[in-house]
């Protein structure tokens, strides 16, 4: 078995400053985005965009997405922060970069299906989130044209080779979760390809958020993915606050990071538990249930919520600490404390459970790093990112707390960095307690224009919020991204080459959120 | 070493709920719409099958944690089963995205008779803050005829627990 100890933070170093594919962006023209700055680049800018992303890896893409007449992309340079860059459509076509960044593939199905841009030259034009079933295509759109033709049947990539044969799941599954369609080629039990096709649960959450205003709108972003709400809501507070420049008063922002703390102990402990049971070792997933049980019960004491729904609002939070809230919270995360040492004994001590967990689902780092792959999926495999630390962010720019690494890949990898970062999160909550001293809890938002981008990390990895709003201070356009962008298409990476049976193990050991992604 | 922790378990107090009480009114809409559609009944057990139409995953996480040890879902003869085949009750999410309808229905058709059909969480009941998109139906209602709704963002476990020994209750009288 593989139990070497997390790594910690890894080192930040010192780096020249990669001239070519950021050097390109910032050549276009600076808008006024914050914090990050986004740059308007002429058609020809773009271009060269492509061919610098091509011979500049150092340059990560996070996102794209699109409004009517324009395209706009995240990226994120290592160690620096984030950097926006936009072009303009020019008849329905924008020059694609999934051919220099495959994570960009499904964003520019996405971009087509909703606002229908197409990326020129780009390696993927079936499409993404349309399932032929909408009354219009490409509804956010001017003028989106109406569908007079029943659903096509979906294209699937295929395989060839001797006796492979396909296995089709889905939409609807076996087990409590998510739909989707997964396609697998196998031969004999081994899967040679496998291709999810999600989009089932779209629900047009980016057009119902247009020309409301961000207090209006937060509860959908608090419904992007309901596992991560927490995150979701405080990265699309963000975005709103950076837009109008406020401030928030500093026990909200200590109250949300309790609140995230929480979220990501209560998703750690699940998934935790619940990928030994997909091992069929149930007894973990039976302690991990309990445990969790109690930090839910008491987030619902503290927050009066199971899962702090519409707790964290733009300008604060909507509702204090409760009376007794501290002393539920201390309690359950002693619970768990106690606990943690015992279940990882037992994980790493019975053969038949490392047995199906070590060497399974390895995603190899060249792979996580092509894709930008951020939380415990990342960080088992080599890439360190953490946005709690770098960019950073209140208030954990002031507070020691390591970022788990690990290189392995493999879905042991993935529970070891979830099993360290539960205890970061114990920690992290307890200072967090320890530091709030009374105060406001929100502000009023001034109704205004401007531009913002949130990052926060959840659970799953960074979430990533952006929005303009006019100068009434409503939402003109908006894009949420939820880590599992990046990290969808590396579990069909993951599963080649491992028996089917497996596959239920690898797909929780990632655990993507499938609404985070519908949208 | 995992039998010491088991044996230790063997001695200690159970860590599950009490169940809750169960609504008497819910108890009996859901007899006379029994009674109303001349349904043939169900025994004191029920296997549910989950179709999540559209969820934002908050209503499966509340639904899930009904099998962990605190609330013990199979203690009442309630259990989810993995297909639809073998299911007496749809447990519904979400507020019926349209591209979810036909994996429902089919869904629906393959569920054998006499059979349930609850809508779990604001989103089911009518579409909740999704209301008015043009990806949605506005709810399970507008697709399939819905039993019994156990409304919530999400609905708690109890509240949930409510509902399906509510509906356990109402095959057992009359
Ligand atoms: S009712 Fe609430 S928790 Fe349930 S799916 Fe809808 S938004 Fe999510």
């Amino acid at each position: 078995m593989s139990a070497s100890e997390p790594t910690g933070a890894q080192p930040a170093p010192a780096r020249p400053r990669a001239a070519g594919a950021a050097a390109t962006i910032r050549a276009g023209r600076q808008q006024a985005c914050r914090p990050y700055p986004r740059f308007l680049l002429e058609a020809g800018q773009w271009r060269g965009l492509v061919v610098a992303l091509r011979d500049d890896p150092t340059l990560e893409l996070l996102g794209l997405w699109a409004e009517a007449g324009l395209v706009h992309a995240a990226f994120h340079q290592p160690n620096e922060g984030l950097l926006l860059a936009s072009v303009a459509v020019a008849e329905r076509h924008y020059p694609a970069l999934s051919p220099v960044r495959p994570g960009a593939i499904r964003f520019e199905r996405m971009v087509h299906d909703l606002w229908g841009h197409v990326a020129e030259g780009g390696t993927d034009a079936r499409p993404w989130l349309d399932h032929g079933r909408w009354a219009a295509s490409a509804p956010m759109s001017a003028r989106p044209p109406a569908v007079t033709t029943p659903p096509p049947q979906p294209e699937f990539l295929g395989a060839e080779g001797e006796g492979v044969h396909q296995i089709q799941v889905g939409p609807v599954h076996a087990g409590v979760i998510e739909p989707a369609h997964f396609r697998f080629h196998v031969q004999g039990e081994t899967v040679v390809r496998l291709e999810a096709r999600l989009g089932y649960l779209h629900k047009g959450t980016l057009a119902l958020m247009l020309g409301k205003s961000p207090r209006l709108a937060a509860r959908f972003a608090a419904r992007l993915s309901g596992d991560s709400t927490v995150a979701h809501s405080w990265a699309f507070a963000t975005a709103a606050e950076q837009a109008l420049g406020v401030v928030v008063p500093p026990r909200a922002v200590l109250l949300r990071a309790i609140a995230a703390e929480l979220e990501r102990l209560h998703n750690h402990l699940n998934d935790w538990g619940a990928v030994c049971g997909d091992a069929s070792f149930v007894w973990p997933q039976a302690r991990c249930g309990v445990l969790r049980e109690g930090v839910l019960r008491a987030a619902a004491l503290a927050f009066g919520h199971r899962l702090m729904m519409d707790l964290v609002v733009p300008g604060g939070v909507a509702r204090d600490l409760a009376p007794g809230g501290t002393a539920a919270i201390r309690a359950a995360l002693a619970a768990v404390a106690q606990e943690l040492p015992g279940l990882q004994r037992v994980y790493e001590s019975h053969a038949s459970l490392q047995d199906r967990v070590v060497t399974t689902g390895t995603l190899a780092p060249a792979l996580a790093a092509a894709f930008a792959a951020g939380g415990f999926v990342g960080r088992a495999s080599g890439r360190g990112f953490d946005c709690r630390k770098l960019p950073g962010y209140a208030p954990y720019n002031t507070m020691a707390f390591t970022v788990p690494v690990q290189v392995a890949g493999d879905v042991d990898a993935r529970l070891q960095v979830r099993m360290a970062e539960l205890h970061q999160s114990l920690a992290l909550v307890e200072s967090l307690l320890a530091r709030l001293a009374p105060g406001p809890l929100k502000l009023d938002l001034p109704q205004a224009g401007g531009e913002g981008v949130g990052l926060v990390e959840s659970f799953r990895g960074e979430a990533l919020h952006w929005m303009q709003l006019d100068d009434g201070g409503l939402i003109r356009a908006v894009f949420l991204r939820d880590p599992s962008w990046l990290q969808w298409p590396l579990l069909e990476a993951a599963i080649e080459g491992n028996i089917v049976a497996d596959f239920p193990l690898c797909n929780k050991s990632f655990n993507c959120s499938y609404s985070g992604v519908d949208l | 070493m995992l039998w010491p922790r088991l044996a230790k378990a063997l001695f200690s107090r159970p860590v599950t709920d009490a169940p809750p009480a169960v609504p008497d009114v819910v108890v009996e809409a859901l007899v006379q719409r029994l009674e109303a559609a001349g349904q043939a009944r169900l025994g004191r057990s029920l296997a549910i099958r989950q179709v999540d139409c559209g969820s934002c995953n908050g209503c499966e996480l509340e639904i899930s944690a009904l099998g962990n040890v605190v609330y013990d879902l199979e203690r009442f003869g309630l259990k989810f089963v993995a297909s639809p085949r073998h299911a007496d009750v749809l447990l519904v999410t979400g507020p019926l995205t349209r591209n979810m309808r036909q994996a429902l229905e089919r869904t629906w058709a393959c569920t054998p008779e006499p059979k349930w059909l609850v809508a779990v969480g604001d989103c089911a009941t009518d579409g909740g803050v999704f209301k008015g998109s043009y990806a949605i139906e506005g709810g399970i209602g507008e697709a399939l005829p819905v039993d019994l709704v156990i409304p919530g963002c999400p609905p708690t476990p109890t509240q949930l627990l409510e509902g399906l020994l509510a509906l356990l209750e109402a095959q057992a009288s009359g």
